[in-house]
């Protein structure tokens, strides 16, 4: 039966992340993106909340909570009203555990899953770009050829997040050339792992406080027991999809945070005698944020809800994500707009939104769900 | 627990209604678009017969309120009328805006009596919806000048012993033909008892047919919805029961306009209604589009790169986002409403999205669907047409803009005009 009501545990993982959000988060913000750092302190803080090993189940050492995608996208929607560079952060490791617990083989769910249920934060990545303005992740250049017991991959990939520190890295590589998303596999290769180069750190627009790098791979090699899935492979729409949960949900945040603060601003800020908020063009374009906000949650909670319940989610998930990707960058533009030129000045955070916004349309496998 | 799944009741009810509109509904569509002004009888007839107004009583949804003010909140059954109802007109609009427009039924002027009707009321003029013949209830609010802008209305209501006394011109009047004079219905009409006390001066009458005085001056020739009538109801010196006011007759203190509340309160309940209509006609326009591509072959690619789309793709996923946003919207606001939550700002904020929405879907449909699109062999220009009305009747987009802004910022009407 249709019900927008969260479960009380929903209700209470809403409350905890959104306290953290905005008593840990939130004041260093600007910090981190002029800094381009997240402190580890606020990383270990955030690490404590377990929303990565709650729901790990109790074999692999986690907390063994339910698993949910609609309850981690309410997690995340309050991680990313804090901050975006932050909330990828904390939860790029998600992406590597929540793809083997939902597709590993039962030794690489032995393996790696345990390490996400530890007191101390561990990094982990994903890598999924590559660097072309045409990239398409059903058509990827990098290659994983078999060869014996190993498979060999070839190709560059970027914006990897965290590669730099991350312990494992989960490689997306064509195996079956021409076949799409099905001809495309995942390949678990440690950090360090020879072959593979990681490049200096990239300049981006947006989420400057995430750290992002170039991966080269050469002849890497990888023994066969290092595919997602073992001799069946992954289905890799299914692990986009889910990071297209996870991405929609970052973006209904953040694009909340915008809307909530320039609602504060239109009603404080006075032209000619008044608020600017009681002037139509302001108060359309705020009625029309919040519509937009309010539709891409819930075309997010709908996929997730969908895919929660095992029922096919890929096409939603894509209609989500680019929808909440669209509403991020409207909503912040306008944000920017709303505000003028104290809008456009790094005093205020409405133009860190606004570069942060663009992301989405790039971020795959960003975050996992 | 967030649930996005319609309950078996609502389901079985859907699928029903789904296969009436297909095989009852549409298939008229084209005819009583042609020709304009005619009613299909035998279907509103057999509607009556079956339903006894049923489809159109889901906008006025008569158990659910009444129980609402000493109800005790714990009560099994589940709470899903105006759900229900919601989907209901999903699947009919589906079939036919305008033949679902006329379908018999309280309509809005019922919603009125029901929300502010006393049970006398309620009982003398709402009885007649499960008859056997077909009737109907139209709402009379807009007048030439005075349409967004209802507290500037003119029509006057004077009391004179033991009759109100009322004057003036309503243009717009949904279904106000096949009240007055295609049945035994009746019209609320808004008139104001004392201009000098703007809004709180306004009230509701209820009108029956054939009162002396009362006059249909004009039916409207109309871009879409054709089967619907639409008309101008001239009021002379036109007198009414001193009982026929819905709500109290009291203006000076501006607490005691609860009758004036309540009926505005109405629209709560009926805006995401009018969104719904608006997803019925989107979903058709998507659901023929997709035919036509499969048909020619095409295939669209959700999970690839939005830019490397064929331009077709994108747009067909936007309209497919947009529709679904729309609904989903567009469930919440009822969901509230079924579980007696205030949500005036969530239904403004479905129906601006729902009417302005289907509009883009319907004139996109139209424009990638070519020629085929264009021709009125098939039904796609004229959804275009029918849905233009979605986000202009029932408060246009603006004015739903305009609500949800005021409830967003917390301004007052006087502070954000
Ligand atoms: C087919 C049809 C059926 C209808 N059925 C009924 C019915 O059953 N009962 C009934 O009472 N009425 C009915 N109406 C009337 C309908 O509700 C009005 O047409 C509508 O409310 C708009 O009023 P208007 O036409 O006077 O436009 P106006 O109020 O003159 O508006 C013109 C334009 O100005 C904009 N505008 C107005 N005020 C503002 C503002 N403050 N801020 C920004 N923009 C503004 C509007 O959005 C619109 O774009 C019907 C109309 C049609 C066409």
């Amino acid at each position: 039966m249709v019900s927008f009501e969260m479960s009380d545990e929903q209700k209470m993982v809403q409350e905890t992340v959104a306290s953290f959000a905005t008593d840990q988060i939130e004041p260093i913000m600007r910090e981190c993106d002029e800094s381009e750092t997240v402190p580890g302190e606020v990383i270990a803080k955030g690490w404590e909340l377990g929303l990565l090993g709650g729901c790990i189940p109790e074999e692999y050492e986690g907390f063994g909570e339910e698993i949910s995608a609609l309850t981690n996208q309410i997690a995340l929607e309050e991680l990313a009203w804090g901050d975006l560079s932050i909330a990828l952060h904390l939860m790029a490791p998600s992406v590597l555990a929540i793809s083997v617990l939902d597709q590993g083989t039962e030794e690489q769910k032995k393996q790696l899953l345990p390490l996400f249920c530890e007191e101390e934060y561990k990094a982990a990545s994903c890598a999924v770009i590559e660097p072309y303005y045409n990239f398409c992740a059903s058509a990827l250049k990098t290659t994983a050829v078999r060869d014996g017991e190993e498979y060999v991959i070839n190709g560059s990939k970027c914006l990897v997040p965290l590669a730099q520190e991350s312990g494992n890295l989960l490689v997306f590589a064509t195996t079956t050339p021409g076949m799409g998303f099905s001809g495309v596999d995942a390949f678990i290769v440690p950090g360090g792992a020879k072959g593979m180069n990681i490049g200096e750190r990239e300049k981006n627009m947006g989420v400057k406080a995430l750290s992002t790098y170039p991966v080269t791979f050469k002849d890497c090699r990888v023994p066969t027991a290092a595919r997602l899935g073992g001799s069946s492979g992954c289905d890799f729409l299914r692990v986009l999809s889910r990071s297209r949960l996870g991405l929609s949900a970052l973006a209904v945040g953040m694009s909340r945070r915008a809307l909530e603060h320039s609602i504060d601003y239109a009603t404080q800020r006075v032209a000619f005698g008044e608020p600017i908020g009681s002037r139509q063009a302001i108060a359309f374009m705020i009625a029309e944020m919040a519509i937009e906000v309010d539709a891409a949650r819930l075309l997010a909670w709908e996929a997730a809800w969908r895919c929660d319940n095992g029922i096919e989610f890929e096409k939603e998930a894509a209609l989500a994500k680019n929808y909440a990707a669209d509403t991020a960058m409207m909503v912040c533009d306008r944000g920017v707009q709303i505000m003028g030129g104290h809008g456009y000045v790094r005093d205020n955070p409405v133009e860190l939104w606004f570069r942060n916004a663009r992301g989405f349309a790039s971020f795959e496998g960003f975050v996992m769900v | 627990m967030i649930d996005f799944e319609l309950s078996p009741r609502i389901k079985a009810t859907k699928n029903m209604v789904h296969m009436f509109a297909e095989q009852a509904v549409r298939p008229v569509a084209r005819q009583y678009d042609e020709n304009e002004h005619e009613k299909p009888w035998d279907l509103l007839k057999m509607v009556q017969k079956v339903m006894g107004g049923g489809i159109a009583g889901a906008l006025g949804s008569p158990e659910k309120k009444e129980k609402k003010e000493d109800e005790e909140p714990k009560e099994k059954k589940p709470k899903e009328t105006n759900l229900a109802g919601a989907i209901t007109v999903e699947e009919i609009f589906w079939g036919d805006a305008g033949i679902a427009l006329a379908f018999p039924g309280p309509g809005l002027g019922g919603a009125a009596v029901q929300a502010s009707g006393t049970p006398e009321q309620k009982e003398k003029f709402l009885a007649r919806f499960a008859a056997e013949e077909p009737a109907w209830g139209a709402m009379a609010i807009t007048e030439p000048e005075a349409g967004s802008d209802t507290a500037n209305l003119k029509t006057s209501a004077v009391l004179d012993g033991d009759e109100w006394v009322i004057n003036g011109e309503k243009i717009f009047v949904t279904s106000g033909k096949s009240a007055l004079e295609d049945s035994e219905g009746f019209v609320v009409v808004w008139a104001t008892i004392d201009k000098s006390a703007g809004r709180a001066g306004i009230k509701p009458f209820i009108v029956e047919h054939g009162t002396p005085g009362m006059q249909i001056t004009k039916i409207e020739d109309k871009m879409g919805i054709r089967c619907s009538d639409t008309v101008s109801i001239s009021f002379m010196d036109c007198r009414i029961p001193k009982e026929n006011i819905l709500g109290s007759a009291e203006v000076v203190d501006k607490t005691k306009t609860e009758g004036f509340k309540k009926v505005m309160a109405t629209f709560d309940a009926t805006r995401p209604l009018v969104a719904a209509m608006a997803i019925g006609v989107g979903q058709a326009s998507l659901d023929f589009m997709r035919q036509k591509l499969t048909e020619e072959g095409v295939e669209l690619r959700y999970g690839i790169n939005p830019h490397r789309m064929t331009s077709l793709e994108r747009d067909v996923m936007q309209m497919e986002a947009d529709l679904k946003a729309a609904r989903l919207l567009t469930w919440r606001a009822l969901w509230m409403l079924d579980n007696g939550l205030r949500n005036d700002l969530q239904s403004s904020m479905a129906k601006a999205k729902a009417g302005l929405a289907v509009t883009r879907i319907t004139q996109k449909a139209v424009e990638l669907m070519g020629p085929l699109g264009y021709s009125r062999e098939l039904l796609l220009e004229k959804w275009m047409r029918d849905s233009k009305i979605n986000d202009i009747f029932e408060g246009t987009g603006q004015i739903q803009l305009l609500i949800t802004a005021r409830r967003l910022l917390g301004f007052s009407r006087e502070q954000l005009k």
